[in-house]
């Protein structure tokens, strides 16, 4: 059935990338899965591998995909408020690229917008219901993505940061500790001549563990219980306090 | 050292919300006043969520005013039967308040809703305690003295009266039910106890006695305050009890050292230092809104129903 399934698998990568004759890459990483516990405060992933000759390599990771709403804020009457907003689907709540080089040099844009190479190669799909805005004003707000989503270190494009020695290469992926939950995909690249020629793709989790998630799931699956819980707590919390500041 | 916060869904430091709970209840200590309206700004401008400070504060209010209540209670100064229908207002008030809250959390204008309405509420009482307090600092130095007799307000006249012998009156029933509904409608929609409104308006509207007005006025918050808290929760899951918690335990810990020192000082002084304390903060809220934004654009999750 394994066996199947590999056959099945190098039938498709064959297919798509011709010139993968064997495997020219090799990468993994330091760790398949996050933790969100109460310590957490973002997460460095070192990424790593091994290529069979002088390339290129790019790493592309995206987060889970959410529906996003893009507010534009007005003067009205002196003061600054949220006016039009436009609602995009499929935006990857996280999306990190690292490569040896500068994007540009490595490969031609048509391949760079193939494989998602840079944040200006997503593509968000705009709500049915904001659909009437015009191309250059919808524009952006579509970049307004990628600028909010930058300064919040949710995006980013780390050229050179991957570093090569002789056939090895490694590189770090930062997960800042607004990184949603979800599930997150790995994407390594193997490039020659400015075209893909092995990729390798892994699976990354991110989830909340141990106390916050315990919290969390019950403030959204007990949202009445949880109300309860967090009254009952503060009414308990500031009897002890009264009874014990009442001695001094 | 960094804590996550598993409803704010941001990291921050311990020591940070400890301190800030602390100067809050110093200062809540120190005038006597609940702290909610000073830590819902205070969260925000931190980068909590300001959704998540409203329902949050709200949350440890109830804590804060549980402690306060209960010196007023051994006192015998909690007038129940006005307390109970204000907080009937209150419920209803808050109820209505935190469906409006989620309503305006769909629409993207709560953030907007909740800066203004501290803008003007801080405003007008800021500006008030700095008045009245410079006034009667000019007035204790020239000597004189302040008249006070029994008034007659407007409100003596409306029908469905009731006696509450606790305060001493007989009037009706509905102005201490619209104020505690409008105390209730600020408590869902800022996260404050609204006690700097409900205490004039106690005093000067339904015509209480000052020496009840502080216990009834926290009693009547518990209740609201606790509404607020399970409305939230349950409408828009933005009740954080990690960061409650820390910031009560700061409180506790500052409301005592504030309640020490307030005996040294003076009470027009003290009352003059946090009006300029309030107007600073709305200050600083005010140019937010006014100023043009680095970024015109804000993103945001979609709320899923």
């Amino acid at each position: 059935m394994s066996r199947v399934a590999a056959l099945v698998l190098a039938f498709g990568l064959a297919a798509t990338t011709p010139q993968a004759i064997a495997q020219s890459l090799v990468a993994d990483m330091s760790e398949s899965s996050i933790s969100i516990t109460s310590n957490f405060t973002g997460k460095d992933i070192l990424l790593f591998g091994a290529v069979d000759g002088p390339s290129d390599v790019v790493v592309v990771v995206q987060g889970p995909r959410e529906e996003l709403v893009v507010r534009r804020k007005a003067k009205i009457s002196g003061i600054w408020m949220n006016r039009r907003s436009v609602t995009f689907q499929g935006v990857p709540a996280y999306y990190a690229v690292a490569s040896n080089r500068p994007l540009a040099d490595i490969a031609p844009g048509t391949v760079r917008a193939q494989y998602r190479m840079g944040g200006a190669f997503l593509d968000f799909a705009v709500a049915a219901d904001t659909r009437h805005l015009a191309g250059e004003e919808l524009l952006q707000f579509r970049e307004a993505i990628l600028r909010n989503k930058r300064r919040e270190s949710l995006y980013f494009e780390a050229e050179n940061s991957v570093r090569f020695r002789e056939r090895l290469f490694r590189t770090s992926i930062v997960f800042p500790a607004s990184a949603p939950e979800g599930d997150y995909t790995v994407r390594t690249y193997l490039l020659r001549d400015g075209r893909v020629i092995d990729e390798q793709s892994t699976p990354l989790q991110i989830r909340k563990a141990g106390i916050e998630r315990t919290i969390f799931d019950l403030a959204n699956q007990r949202p009445a219980l949880y109300g309860i819980i967090a009254v009952l707590i503060a009414l308990v919390s500031g009897w002890v306090a009264a009874a014990m500041f009442r001695r001094t | 050292m960094q804590i996550y916060f598993p409803i704010a869904e941001i990291s921050l430091n311990i020591f940070l919300v400890l301190a800030m709970g602390g100067g809050v209840g110093f200062l809540s200590g120190l005038f006597g006043v609940g702290g909610g309206f000073l830590m819902t700004p205070l969260l925000i401008f931190i980068g909590v969520p300001p959704a998540v400070a409203v329902a949050t504060e709200a949350n440890q209010i109830v804590a804060a005013s549980v402690s306060g209540v209960i010196a007023h209670w051994r006192r015998n100064n909690v007038d129940i039967k006005m307390g109970m229908i204000l907080v009937i207002g209150g419920f209803i008030g808050s109820t209505a308040g935190s469906f409006l809250f989620k309503l305006l959390r769909e629409v993207g204008q709560i953030d907007l809703v909740i800066s203004l309405s501290f803008v003007l509420f801080l405003g007008v009482v800021g500006s008030l305690m700095v008045v009245e307090s410079v006034r009667l600092i000019m007035r204790s130095r020239k000597g004189g003295y302040r008249k006070k007799a029994h008034q007659h307000y407007w409100a003596h006249g409306l029908p469905f009266k009731m006696r509450f012998h606790k305060s001493k009156l007989y009037i009706s029933v509905i102005p201490p039910l619209l104020v505690g509904f409008f105390v209730g409608v600020l408590a869902a929609i800022m996260g404050v106890g609204g006690g700097f409104i409900m205490i004039p308006a106690m005093i000067y509207l339904l015509g209480m006695p000052t020496s009840v007005v502080v216990g009834t006025s926290l009693f009547q918050i518990i209740f609201v305050t606790a509404n607020v808290t399970f409305f939230h929760s349950i409408n828009t899951q933005t009740v954080d009890v990690v960061l409650a918690v820390l910031l009560l335990a700061g409180a506790v810990i500052g409301a005592q050292f504030g309640a020490r020192v307030s005996g040294m000082l003076r009470g027009e002084q003290l009352r003059a230092l946090l009006g300029v304390i309030v107007l600073a903060v709305c200050a600083k809220l005010l140019t937010d809104l006014v100023f043009e934004p680095s970024d015109l654009f804000s993103i945001g999750r979609v709320i899923e129903e």
